[in-house]
């Protein structure tokens, strides 16, 4: 997994940012980059930034001084479906999914991006047109069965059991065909089994040459999964390396259970 | 099923003139079939895209408008020199045209009002009917004003051989408004089932994750307001060369919530619905006719409308579908005890 030599430039850099709302300072002059193939993991305490973050990146919030380069592009200031269009494809933290279609559908329709076929060639139902849906149909299939929603295709989304819910959002992000893939929280509410199944799905979407920017709180995934870790606290980086040398860092401990831990660390 | 029930209806429909002879009865459906095509249109903003468009009636109204006109031949004075003239153009011709102007006026609209959604976009359309109204009611030297665009030239004329009765110039017009609703069906079917309507419906069920997989969504709210406004505009010309006049009153709001209630009663989001709405609520005022009086008349319209939506809150086609699927899966389950549910029909409960 570690692919970091092979890198020239990151596939994600982000320089120097700030985001403000008012008065409140959410994030102030953080920068960090995720190299080509990396799972990086972004964590702090709440309200440490990182979900402000994510929406930044993806376009969902301006932001406010910085930049964010993802493969040599400046993405400020672009909308998020363009920001999808250019291979960086995000998931929510409370569970976003179309819940009135069926799962089959949900993953259709996060196919948009690689159905590309013009209006008018639509409209003329052409034969390019037809042939393209029926592969669409396969590619649903085969992206249900990787992510092991396989037997669910004809449930409604909304009726599925919440850690399927997951699943069905991490496969609708992989639809969009993403090079960079960011995961707000993504195992936040699964039990044990399925965080560590799930954990076994990050690799294998590793090994499919995605890029993964990962926000979680189960540290013991983080510290499994990652090939390094970002430490935001009160929207400053306080600490950016391999997991191991995460978990020893003074500052991140002081972060994470206060002041008064130091002493007796 | 549903594609095969969708074709027999159509023949059904066109079948009718060989059995009936009344030309009352002809009148009754081809005004319920322009009223279905304005209703099928509304569907596909406020069923698919979840957009309310309270002032539909406006692309309707331009269009029956741009038909009068330039069927009719007008001339605009531009500057005091120059007088823009336009002579009368054929029938068909000055259809296409209203569906041209109404779907640019959908563009417009769409552009104009998709940035800012909900309750806005009501406003917007709601005013830009009213002000389209205005224009009609006030523009005399183009629209004649109050004392109505006469003498509009009929489509059915259009069709060689057919002139011979009053008789036969209705089940012209019925046939040609018949072929526009098929059209203009199988256009929405079309657009609902490709990724253009994958795109609407992921934009009304889930915005911000829509964008997230990369959809434009503003680029398919125009898209389907253009869509929308031209097929209204379709149904606005066929008014005019049916009835062949037309005056400010197609600008009613009476008229945009017509359509709205054969909308929601037939089941907005689905296809059949609008047909479904607009055939009960296009027959039931000319039933109700031939029994009471006008007041009761829109009683009995009203508290029934009331019904439908209290009991079918989804609307007739969603609620039929539900009762098809249950009775089809108890069906099954008797048959092999391996059966997949599909959509589960609990879960629209409410």
């Amino acid at each position: 997994m570690n692919t970091h030599s092979m890198a020239g430039s990151p596939v994600l850099a982000v320089n120097n940012l700030a985001v403000h709302f008012g008065g409140l300072v959410a994030i102030s002059d953080a920068s960090f980059a995720v190299d080509e193939g990396e799972i990086v993991s972004l964590i702090g305490p709440n309200g440490a930034g990182k979900t402000t973050a994510f929406n930044v990146i993806s376009g969902f919030l301006r932001a406010t001084q910085g930049e964010i380069v993802y493969r040599g592009q400046r993405l400020n200031g672009l909308r998020p479906h363009e920001i999808a269009e250019a291979g960086l494809v995000r998931t929510f933290q409370k569970t976003s999914i179309f819940g009135n279609n069926t799962v089959f559908e949900n993953v259709l329709i996060g196919l948009h991006r690689v159905s590309a076929a013009s209006t008018w060639e639509t409209l003329l139902a052409l034969p390019k047109v037809r042939r393209r849906e029926r592969q669409l149909r396969d590619e649903v299939r085969e992206i249900l069965d990787f992510v092991g929603l396989g037997h669910r295709g004809e449930e409604l989304a909304g009726s599925l059991a919440y850690g399927e819910q997951r699943l069905l959002e991490i496969a609708v992000a992989l639809a969009a065909k993403p090079s960079l893939l960011l995961l707000d929280e993504p195992a936040c509410g699964m039990n044990p089994t399925e965080a560590l199944s799930f954990r076994k799905l990050l690799s294998s979407i590793s090994e499919r040459r995605i890029t993964i920017l990962l926000v979680e709180h189960n540290m013991r995934m983080v510290m499994g999964v990652s090939d390094r870790v970002v430490v935001l606290n009160h929207g400053k980086i306080i600490a950016n390396g391999p997991p191991a040398e995460i978990q020893k860092n003074p500052e991140v401990v002081r972060a994470y259970l206060g002041h008064g831990a130091q002493k007796h660390a | 099923m549903t594609t095969t029930m969708q074709w027999l209806f159509v023949a059904a429909l066109a079948g009718l003139p060989l059995v009936m002879h009344d030309q009352y009865f002809f009148h009754v459906l081809i005004m319920m079939g322009i009223f279905t095509i304005g209703a099928m249109s509304l569907n596909l903003l406020l069923g698919y895209t979840g957009q309310l468009s309270l002032g539909h009636v406006a692309f309707f109204g331009i269009g029956a408008y741009t038909s009068a006109l330039v069927s009719l031949g007008f001339d605009i004075q531009i500057t005091e020199t120059y007088t823009f003239v336009l002579a009368p153009k054929p029938a068909w011709f000055s259809l296409i045209c209203s569906v041209t102007l109404a779907g640019l006026c959908g563009w417009f609209i769409g552009k104009l009002s998709f940035r800012v959604r909900g309750a806005y976009f009501v406003i917007v359309t709601i005013s830009f009917a009213e002000v389209v109204r205005l224009v009609a009611l006030n523009w005399v030297d183009l629209t004649e004003g109050p004392m109505a665009l006469n003498n509009i030239p009929p489509l059915a004329t259009a069709l060689p051989g057919f002139d011979s009765g009053p008789l036969q110039r209705k089940i012209v017009n019925y046939y040609i408004v018949l072929g526009v609703a098929v059209f203009s069906f199988l256009v929405i079917k079309r657009i609902i089932q490709s990724r253009l309507g994958r795109a609407m419906v992921a934009l009304r069920e889930n915005e911000a994750l829509a964008k997230s997989v990369g959809i434009d969504v503003t680029r398919y709210l125009v898209l389907a307001a253009i869509a929308s406004a031209a097929i209204a505009g379709a149904a606005g010309g066929l008014y005019a060369h049916y009835v062949r006049i037309v005056d400010p009153d197609v600008f009613l709001f009476i008229y945009t919530v017509t359509m709205v209630i054969m909308v929601v009663s037939g089941g907005k989001g689905t296809l059949a619905g609008p047909v479904v709405g607009g055939v009960i609520f296009g027959l039931l005022p000319e039933f109700l006719r031939g029994h009471t009086v006008p007041e009761v008349q829109w009683m009995i319209y009203g508290a029934l409308m009331i019904l439908i939506v209290y009991f079918l809150p989804q609307g007739i086609v969603p609620a039929v579908n539900k009762w098809w699927t249950a009775y089809r899966s108890k069906r099954d389950q008797v048959v092999a005890t391996n059966v997949s549910l599909g959509r589960n029909p609990q879960e629209q409960e409410g």
